[in-house]
Protein backbone atom coordinates (compact mmCIF):
# COMPACT_ATOMS: atom_id res chain seq x y z
CA UNK A 1 0.00 0.00 0.00
CA UNK A 2 1.35 3.46 -0.97
CA UNK A 3 0.42 6.01 1.60
CA UNK A 4 1.44 10.37 0.27
CA UNK A 5 1.17 12.35 3.08
CA UNK A 6 1.36 15.88 2.24
CA UNK A 7 2.48 18.20 5.74
CA UNK A 8 0.51 21.47 5.68
CA UNK A 9 3.68 24.07 6.05
CA UNK A 10 2.28 27.46 7.09
CA UNK A 11 5.53 28.64 7.86
CA UNK A 12 5.62 27.67 11.43
CA UNK A 13 7.90 25.19 13.17
CA UNK A 14 9.87 22.35 12.88
CA UNK A 15 8.62 20.62 9.71
CA UNK A 16 11.22 18.33 9.34
CA UNK A 17 11.18 16.09 12.03
CA UNK A 18 7.62 14.94 11.25
CA UNK A 19 8.52 14.55 7.97
CA UNK A 20 11.62 12.32 8.97
CA UNK A 21 9.61 10.30 11.72
CA UNK A 22 6.84 9.58 8.64
CA UNK A 23 9.09 8.59 6.25
CA UNK A 24 10.86 6.56 8.87
CA UNK A 25 7.72 4.47 9.29
CA UNK A 26 6.86 3.69 5.76
CA UNK A 27 5.24 6.49 4.05
CA UNK A 28 6.03 6.13 0.60
CA UNK A 29 6.38 9.74 -0.38
CA UNK A 30 6.03 13.33 2.46
CA UNK A 31 5.23 16.57 1.09
CA UNK A 32 6.16 19.63 2.87
CA UNK A 33 3.68 22.19 1.10
CA UNK A 34 0.85 24.64 1.37
CA UNK A 35 0.02 24.25 -2.71
CA UNK A 36 -3.18 23.33 -2.48
CA UNK A 37 -3.32 20.39 -5.29
CA UNK A 38 -0.54 18.99 -3.64
CA UNK A 39 -2.32 18.92 -0.56
CA UNK A 40 -5.75 17.65 -1.86
CA UNK A 41 -4.25 14.65 -4.28
CA UNK A 42 -2.26 12.78 -1.10
CA UNK A 43 -3.66 10.05 0.36
CA UNK A 44 -3.44 11.65 4.08
CA UNK A 45 -2.59 14.90 5.37
CA UNK A 46 -1.08 16.19 8.41
CA UNK A 47 -1.87 19.56 10.06
CA UNK A 48 1.16 20.52 12.47
CA UNK A 49 1.66 23.95 14.28
CA UNK A 50 4.29 25.65 16.53
CA UNK A 51 4.53 28.98 18.15
CA UNK A 52 2.11 31.40 19.33
CA UNK A 53 -1.76 30.83 18.09
CA UNK A 54 -2.36 34.41 16.36
CA UNK A 55 0.67 33.79 14.34
CA UNK A 56 -0.44 30.68 13.33
CA UNK A 57 -4.05 31.65 12.56
CA UNK A 58 -2.14 34.31 10.70
CA UNK A 59 0.03 32.57 8.28
CA UNK A 60 -2.81 29.77 8.21
CA UNK A 61 -5.05 32.77 6.51
CA UNK A 62 -2.53 34.39 4.88
CA UNK A 63 -1.40 31.13 3.04
CA UNK A 64 -4.73 30.34 2.68
CA UNK A 65 -4.11 26.68 4.01
CA UNK A 66 -7.62 26.52 5.54
CA UNK A 67 -9.66 25.96 2.42
CA UNK A 68 -7.40 22.99 1.35
CA UNK A 69 -7.53 21.78 4.78
CA UNK A 70 -11.60 22.24 4.92
CA UNK A 71 -11.33 19.95 1.58
CA UNK A 72 -9.23 17.45 2.56
CA UNK A 73 -11.49 16.72 6.13
CA UNK A 74 -15.48 18.01 4.52
CA UNK A 75 -15.04 16.70 0.87
CA UNK A 76 -12.15 13.99 0.04
CA UNK A 77 -12.57 12.69 3.59
CA UNK A 78 -9.13 12.08 3.61
CA UNK A 79 -7.38 10.97 7.07
CA UNK A 80 -6.12 14.22 8.78
CA UNK A 81 -3.88 14.08 11.88
CA UNK A 82 -3.18 17.46 13.85
CA UNK A 83 -0.80 17.50 16.05
CA UNK A 84 0.19 19.85 19.20
CA UNK A 85 -1.37 24.06 17.73
CA UNK A 86 -2.25 22.42 15.17
CA UNK A 87 -4.82 21.14 17.06
CA UNK A 88 -5.75 24.24 19.20
CA UNK A 89 -6.10 26.05 15.75
CA UNK A 90 -8.98 23.31 14.74
CA UNK A 91 -10.79 25.06 17.71
CA UNK A 92 -13.21 27.68 18.02
CA UNK A 93 -11.23 29.70 19.83
CA UNK A 94 -7.88 30.16 21.88
CA UNK A 95 -7.48 32.51 24.95
CA UNK A 96 -3.32 32.83 23.80
CA UNK A 97 -2.39 36.42 22.71
CA UNK A 98 -5.72 38.05 24.46
CA UNK A 99 -7.72 35.84 22.42
CA UNK A 100 -7.58 34.54 19.24
CA UNK A 101 -10.64 33.37 16.55
CA UNK A 102 -9.57 29.73 15.67
CA UNK A 103 -10.55 27.55 12.56
CA UNK A 104 -13.94 26.44 14.46
CA UNK A 105 -13.40 22.76 12.50
CA UNK A 106 -14.29 21.02 16.00
CA UNK A 107 -16.29 22.81 18.61
CA UNK A 108 -13.94 23.71 21.65
CA UNK A 109 -11.86 25.87 23.57
CA UNK A 110 -8.18 26.75 24.54
CA UNK A 111 -7.31 27.66 27.62
CA UNK A 112 -3.64 28.61 29.40
CA UNK A 113 -2.55 26.69 32.18
CA UNK A 114 -2.54 28.80 35.01
CA UNK A 115 0.47 29.76 37.62
CA UNK A 116 -0.25 28.69 40.77
CA UNK A 117 -1.11 25.09 39.32
CA UNK A 118 -0.39 22.48 42.15
CA UNK A 119 -0.48 18.43 41.74
CA UNK A 120 -0.80 16.03 44.24
CA UNK A 121 0.71 16.72 47.52
CA UNK A 122 0.48 20.25 46.64
CA UNK A 123 3.90 20.33 44.41
CA UNK A 124 4.26 23.05 41.99
CA UNK A 125 3.69 22.40 38.69
CA UNK A 126 5.40 24.39 36.15
CA UNK A 127 4.53 25.55 33.11
CA UNK A 128 5.26 25.07 30.14
CA UNK A 129 3.75 21.14 30.50
CA UNK A 130 7.16 19.76 28.87
CA UNK A 131 8.10 16.04 29.29
CA UNK A 132 6.68 12.90 28.88
CA UNK A 133 3.40 12.37 30.48
CA UNK A 134 0.62 9.09 30.57
CA UNK A 135 -1.96 9.80 27.85
CA UNK A 136 -5.20 7.67 29.37
CA UNK A 137 -6.90 6.44 26.24
CA UNK A 138 -10.72 7.19 27.08
CA UNK A 139 -12.46 5.34 24.10
CA UNK A 140 -10.39 2.36 21.51
CA UNK A 141 -9.24 3.70 18.74
CA UNK A 142 -7.57 2.30 15.08
CA UNK A 143 -4.37 4.62 16.26
CA UNK A 144 -4.11 3.18 19.37
CA UNK A 145 -3.45 -0.21 18.03
CA UNK A 146 -0.67 -1.67 20.04
CA UNK A 147 -0.22 0.86 22.56
CA UNK A 148 -0.97 0.28 25.91
CA UNK A 149 -3.02 2.50 27.72
CA UNK A 150 -1.01 5.18 30.20
CA UNK A 151 1.85 4.85 27.28
CA UNK A 152 4.05 8.42 27.81
CA UNK A 153 4.03 11.36 25.19
CA UNK A 154 6.10 13.69 24.63
CA UNK A 155 4.26 17.16 25.04
CA UNK A 156 5.38 20.49 25.22
CA UNK A 157 2.88 23.23 25.73
CA UNK A 158 1.44 25.95 27.94
CA UNK A 159 -2.30 25.92 26.60
CA UNK A 160 -4.71 22.62 26.29
CA UNK A 161 -7.92 22.16 24.36
CA UNK A 162 -11.33 21.07 25.77
CA UNK A 163 -13.88 20.15 23.33
CA UNK A 164 -17.36 21.17 23.55
CA UNK A 165 -18.53 17.74 22.76
CA UNK A 166 -17.12 15.11 25.03
CA UNK A 167 -17.56 12.24 22.86
CA UNK A 168 -15.11 13.42 20.57
CA UNK A 169 -12.44 12.89 23.58
CA UNK A 170 -10.12 9.41 23.04
CA UNK A 171 -7.11 10.33 25.23
CA UNK A 172 -6.74 12.53 28.29
CA UNK A 173 -4.13 13.80 30.52
CA UNK A 174 -4.30 15.12 33.92
CA UNK A 175 -1.57 17.89 34.94
CA UNK A 176 -3.35 20.11 37.26
CA UNK A 177 -6.18 20.25 35.41
CA UNK A 178 -7.85 17.49 33.03
CA UNK A 179 -7.44 18.57 29.24
CA UNK A 180 -8.09 16.43 26.30
CA UNK A 181 -4.59 14.79 24.61
CA UNK A 182 -6.55 13.34 21.50
CA UNK A 183 -9.78 13.25 20.28
CA UNK A 184 -11.27 12.22 17.17
CA UNK A 185 -14.45 13.26 14.87
CA UNK A 186 -15.18 11.21 11.85
CA UNK A 187 -11.87 11.05 9.84
CA UNK A 188 -10.25 14.16 11.90
CA UNK A 189 -7.88 13.08 14.52
CA UNK A 190 -6.03 15.41 16.82
CA UNK A 191 -3.40 15.31 19.67
CA UNK A 192 -1.92 17.69 21.96
CA UNK A 193 1.40 15.62 22.27
CA UNK A 194 4.24 14.94 19.92
CA UNK A 195 4.18 11.72 18.59
CA UNK A 196 6.82 12.43 15.68
CA UNK A 197 8.90 12.90 19.68
CA UNK A 198 7.73 10.11 21.50
CA UNK A 199 10.25 7.90 20.89
CA UNK A 200 9.04 3.78 20.04
CA UNK A 201 5.37 4.60 20.78
CA UNK A 202 5.33 8.00 18.72
CA UNK A 203 6.56 6.31 16.02
CA UNK A 204 3.52 3.09 16.30
CA UNK A 205 1.01 5.64 16.82
CA UNK A 206 2.08 7.39 13.12
CA UNK A 207 2.35 3.83 11.54
CA UNK A 208 -0.90 3.40 12.75
CA UNK A 209 -1.92 6.77 11.05
CA UNK A 210 -0.23 5.42 7.77
CA UNK A 211 -2.67 2.52 7.88
CA UNK A 212 -5.57 4.48 8.94
CA UNK A 213 -8.84 4.87 6.30
CA UNK A 214 -10.43 7.18 8.66
CA UNK A 215 -12.88 5.50 9.72
CA UNK B 1 1.38 9.64 38.55
CA UNK B 2 2.26 12.65 36.44
CA UNK B 3 4.73 14.10 34.22
CA UNK B 4 8.12 12.46 34.13
CA UNK B 5 11.48 13.44 35.39
CA UNK B 6 13.61 13.81 32.24
CA UNK B 7 17.40 12.16 31.90
CA UNK B 8 19.20 14.19 29.71
CA UNK B 9 22.54 12.96 28.02
CA UNK B 10 24.74 15.89 27.07
CA UNK B 11 27.14 15.92 23.55
CA UNK B 12 29.52 18.09 23.85
CA UNK B 13 30.55 18.63 20.07
CA UNK B 14 33.89 20.17 18.72
CA UNK B 15 34.21 20.16 15.32
CA UNK B 16 31.83 17.11 14.41
CA UNK B 17 33.51 14.89 17.50
CA UNK B 18 31.71 14.45 20.72
CA UNK B 19 33.97 15.58 23.67
CA UNK B 20 33.82 16.22 27.46
CA UNK B 21 35.97 18.48 28.83
CA UNK B 22 36.93 18.49 32.78
CA UNK B 23 36.03 21.96 33.86
CA UNK B 24 36.21 23.09 30.47
CA UNK B 25 39.58 22.32 30.19
CA UNK B 26 41.02 18.39 28.93
CA UNK B 27 39.79 16.41 25.92
CA UNK B 28 38.52 13.31 25.66
CA UNK B 29 37.18 12.20 22.34
CA UNK B 30 33.73 10.30 22.67
CA UNK B 31 32.52 9.73 19.05
CA UNK B 32 30.21 10.24 16.02
CA UNK B 33 27.33 12.58 17.46
CA UNK B 34 25.24 11.10 14.98
CA UNK B 35 26.11 7.58 16.70
CA UNK B 36 26.12 8.77 20.00
CA UNK B 37 22.74 10.51 19.61
CA UNK B 38 21.61 7.30 18.32
CA UNK B 39 22.58 4.98 21.42
CA UNK B 40 21.12 7.37 23.53
CA UNK B 41 18.05 7.16 22.05
CA UNK B 42 17.94 3.42 22.17
CA UNK B 43 19.18 3.39 25.79
CA UNK B 44 15.78 5.09 26.17
CA UNK B 45 17.16 8.98 26.70
CA UNK B 46 14.28 11.30 27.10
CA UNK B 47 15.92 14.19 24.94
CA UNK B 48 19.27 14.88 23.74
CA UNK B 49 20.93 18.19 24.29
CA UNK B 50 23.83 18.73 21.66
CA UNK B 51 26.11 21.79 22.90
CA UNK B 52 28.67 23.08 20.11
CA UNK B 53 31.19 24.21 22.32
CA UNK B 54 33.44 25.54 20.13
CA UNK B 55 30.83 27.50 17.91
CA UNK B 56 33.27 28.99 15.44
CA UNK B 57 31.59 30.69 12.30
CA UNK B 58 33.53 27.70 10.01
CA UNK B 59 32.26 24.81 12.17
CA UNK B 60 28.81 25.96 11.93
CA UNK B 61 28.20 24.52 8.60
CA UNK B 62 29.48 20.75 9.92
CA UNK B 63 26.94 21.54 13.05
CA UNK B 64 24.00 22.19 10.79
CA UNK B 65 24.50 18.75 9.23
CA UNK B 66 25.24 17.59 12.57
CA UNK B 67 22.13 18.02 13.53
CA UNK B 68 19.99 17.31 10.63
CA UNK B 69 21.63 13.88 10.66
CA UNK B 70 20.74 13.87 14.38
CA UNK B 71 17.11 14.47 13.60
CA UNK B 72 16.39 11.93 10.49
CA UNK B 73 17.77 9.33 13.01
CA UNK B 74 16.45 10.27 16.56
CA UNK B 75 12.74 10.71 17.28
CA UNK B 76 12.90 12.67 20.72
CA UNK B 77 13.51 15.81 21.49
CA UNK B 78 16.85 17.59 20.56
CA UNK B 79 18.25 20.91 21.72
CA UNK B 80 20.95 22.75 20.27
CA UNK B 81 22.90 25.19 21.77
CA UNK B 82 26.55 26.58 21.42
CA UNK B 83 26.99 30.24 19.44
CA UNK B 84 23.25 30.60 18.98
CA UNK B 85 23.87 34.50 18.28
CA UNK B 86 20.28 36.27 16.38
CA UNK B 87 17.11 35.18 15.64
CA UNK B 88 18.36 34.16 12.19
CA UNK B 89 20.65 31.30 13.83
CA UNK B 90 17.25 30.05 15.80
CA UNK B 91 15.87 29.75 12.86
CA UNK B 92 18.48 27.87 10.74
CA UNK B 93 18.72 25.56 14.04
CA UNK B 94 14.99 24.80 14.00
CA UNK B 95 14.91 24.53 10.58
CA UNK B 96 17.56 22.02 10.72
CA UNK B 97 15.63 19.70 12.95
CA UNK B 98 15.71 21.13 16.59
CA UNK B 99 13.36 21.01 18.45
CA UNK B 100 15.08 23.79 20.84
CA UNK B 101 17.79 26.24 20.95
CA UNK B 102 19.48 27.16 24.02
CA UNK B 103 20.89 30.97 24.24
CA UNK B 104 23.85 31.59 27.32
CA UNK B 105 26.01 34.28 26.05
CA UNK B 106 23.84 36.11 23.48
CA UNK B 107 21.26 36.48 26.02
CA UNK B 108 23.33 38.63 28.26
CA UNK B 109 25.13 40.45 25.80
CA UNK B 110 21.00 41.11 24.42
CA UNK B 111 18.47 39.82 27.03
CA UNK B 112 15.79 41.30 24.47
CA UNK B 113 16.89 38.28 22.24
CA UNK B 114 14.94 36.18 24.70
CA UNK B 115 11.96 37.81 24.34
CA UNK B 116 11.75 38.11 20.27
CA UNK B 117 12.77 34.78 20.21
CA UNK B 118 9.88 33.66 22.54
CA UNK B 119 7.63 35.71 20.30
CA UNK B 120 8.39 34.60 16.97
CA UNK B 121 8.91 30.88 17.77
CA UNK B 122 7.45 30.32 20.87
CA UNK B 123 8.49 29.92 24.42
CA UNK B 124 8.16 26.16 23.78
CA UNK B 125 12.02 26.59 21.86
CA UNK B 126 13.61 28.98 23.66
CA UNK B 127 15.65 27.20 26.44
CA UNK B 128 18.14 29.90 28.51
CA UNK B 129 21.19 28.06 29.70
CA UNK B 130 23.67 30.20 32.34
CA UNK B 131 26.38 28.93 33.82
CA UNK B 132 27.14 30.37 37.38
CA UNK B 133 29.77 30.00 40.02
CA UNK B 134 29.72 30.82 43.41
CA UNK B 135 31.58 34.27 44.04
CA UNK B 136 32.83 36.32 47.04
CA UNK B 137 34.78 39.36 46.62
CA UNK B 138 36.15 41.14 50.23
CA UNK B 139 33.94 41.57 52.45
CA UNK B 140 30.79 40.74 50.30
CA UNK B 141 28.35 37.68 50.71
CA UNK B 142 28.98 35.42 48.00
CA UNK B 143 26.30 34.98 45.09
CA UNK B 144 26.13 33.56 42.38
CA UNK B 145 27.72 35.02 39.43
CA UNK B 146 26.78 34.40 35.85
CA UNK B 147 29.98 33.31 33.29
CA UNK B 148 29.72 33.69 29.58
CA UNK B 149 31.90 32.19 26.44
CA UNK B 150 32.42 29.01 28.48
CA UNK B 151 33.55 29.80 31.80
CA UNK B 152 36.13 32.40 31.05
CA UNK B 153 34.30 35.74 31.09
CA UNK B 154 32.46 36.84 34.52
CA UNK B 155 29.15 39.05 33.92
CA UNK B 156 29.13 40.56 37.47
CA UNK B 157 25.25 39.61 36.86
CA UNK B 158 23.57 37.86 39.65
CA UNK B 159 22.09 34.53 38.77
CA UNK B 160 18.62 34.08 40.70
CA UNK B 161 17.11 36.92 39.83
CA UNK B 162 18.64 37.02 36.21
CA UNK B 163 16.89 33.41 35.62
CA UNK B 164 13.35 34.92 36.90
CA UNK B 165 14.04 38.55 34.04
CA UNK B 166 14.74 35.25 31.56
CA UNK B 167 11.54 33.57 32.75
CA UNK B 168 9.27 37.08 32.23
CA UNK B 169 11.26 37.81 28.99
CA UNK B 170 9.63 34.08 27.23
CA UNK B 171 12.20 31.90 28.08
CA UNK B 172 10.37 28.18 28.34
CA UNK B 173 13.16 26.58 29.98
CA UNK B 174 16.51 26.82 32.16
CA UNK B 175 19.80 24.74 31.67
CA UNK B 176 21.81 25.48 34.42
CA UNK B 177 25.13 24.65 35.07
CA UNK B 178 27.29 25.16 38.08
CA UNK B 179 30.69 26.25 36.74
CA UNK B 180 32.15 25.22 40.52
CA UNK B 181 31.22 21.40 39.73
CA UNK B 182 31.30 20.83 36.01
CA UNK B 183 33.24 18.05 35.12
CA UNK B 184 34.21 17.36 38.78
CA UNK B 185 31.71 14.33 39.49
CA UNK B 186 31.12 15.97 42.98
CA UNK B 187 27.51 15.88 42.09
CA UNK B 188 25.20 18.70 41.50
CA UNK B 189 25.48 22.20 43.46
CA UNK B 190 22.11 21.60 45.35
CA UNK B 191 21.57 24.82 47.09
CA UNK B 192 22.21 26.76 43.34
CA UNK B 193 19.48 24.61 41.61
CA UNK B 194 16.79 24.48 44.48
CA UNK B 195 17.41 28.22 44.47
CA UNK B 196 16.85 28.54 40.57
CA UNK B 197 14.19 25.88 40.47
CA UNK B 198 12.13 27.34 43.16
CA UNK B 199 12.72 31.38 41.50
CA UNK B 200 10.76 30.46 38.33
CA UNK B 201 7.60 28.71 37.11
CA UNK B 202 9.35 27.00 34.22
CA UNK B 203 11.07 24.12 33.59
CA UNK B 204 15.14 23.72 35.17
CA UNK B 205 17.25 21.04 34.14
CA UNK B 206 20.27 20.76 36.37
CA UNK B 207 23.75 19.98 34.81
CA UNK B 208 27.64 20.16 36.07
CA UNK B 209 28.71 17.65 38.56
CA UNK B 210 27.01 14.43 37.98
CA UNK B 211 29.63 11.23 39.22
CA UNK B 212 27.12 8.96 40.43
CA UNK B 213 23.06 7.92 40.05
CA UNK B 214 22.95 9.28 43.56
CA UNK B 215 23.84 12.70 42.03
CA UNK B 216 20.59 12.21 40.02
CA UNK B 217 18.59 11.56 42.53
CA UNK B 218 19.68 14.35 44.95
CA UNK B 219 19.44 17.33 41.46
CA UNK B 220 15.44 16.09 41.27
CA UNK B 221 14.75 15.31 45.38
CA UNK B 222 16.72 17.66 46.86
CA UNK B 223 17.82 20.35 44.26
CA UNK B 224 14.12 20.27 42.78
CA UNK B 225 15.15 20.19 39.20
CA UNK B 226 12.40 18.73 36.51
CA UNK B 227 15.05 16.99 34.88
CA UNK B 228 18.75 16.41 35.01
CA UNK B 229 21.49 16.24 32.58
CA UNK B 230 25.01 14.70 32.21
CA UNK B 231 28.03 13.65 30.17
CA UNK B 232 30.47 11.45 30.84
CA UNK B 233 28.54 9.08 32.80
CA UNK B 234 27.13 8.15 30.03
CA UNK B 235 29.49 8.89 27.26
CA UNK B 236 32.76 6.35 28.91
CA UNK B 237 29.39 3.54 29.60
CA UNK B 238 29.65 3.74 33.18
CA UNK B 239 25.93 3.61 33.25
CA UNK B 240 23.25 3.10 30.39
CA UNK B 241 20.05 5.91 30.64
CA UNK B 242 18.29 3.00 31.26
CA UNK B 243 20.15 1.98 34.85
CA UNK B 244 19.58 5.51 35.48
CA UNK B 245 16.08 5.70 34.58
CA UNK B 246 15.61 2.39 36.70
CA UNK B 247 17.34 3.59 39.92
CA UNK B 248 15.80 7.06 39.80
CA UNK B 249 12.10 4.61 39.63
CA UNK B 250 13.62 2.67 42.81
CA UNK B 251 14.00 6.14 44.56
CA UNK B 252 10.81 7.00 43.84
CA UNK B 253 10.80 9.02 41.18
CA UNK B 254 8.44 9.27 38.03
CA UNK B 255 10.63 8.29 34.93
CA UNK B 256 9.54 7.84 31.45
CA UNK B 257 10.30 3.99 30.89
CA UNK B 258 10.15 2.67 27.50
CA UNK B 259 9.50 -0.56 27.25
Amino acid sequence: MTSVVAVIDYGMGNLHSVASALRHVGASEVFVTNDKDQICSADRIVFPGVGAIRDCMGEIKRLECDDPLNEVIFNLRLPVLAICVGMQALMTRSEENEGVDCLNIIEGKVKRFPDDLKGLGSDILKVPHMGWNEVIQTVPHPLWDGIPDRTRFYFVHSYWVRTQDRLQVVGGVDYGVKFDAAIAKDNLFAVQFHPEKSHEMGLRFLKNFLAWEGT
Amino acid sequence: MGLAKRIIPCLDVDNGRVVKGVNFIGIRDAGDPVEVAKKYNSQGADEITFLDITASHECRDTTVEVVEKISENVFIPLTVGGGIRSLNDIQTMLNAGADKVSINTAAIQNPHLVEEAANKFGSQCIVVAVDAKLVSGKGETAYYEIFTHGGRHATGIEAVDWVAKMARFGAGEILLTSMDRDGTKDGFELNLTKKISEAVNIPVIASGGVGTLDHLVEGIKLGKADAVLAASIFHYGEYTIQQAKTYLFSCGIEVALFA
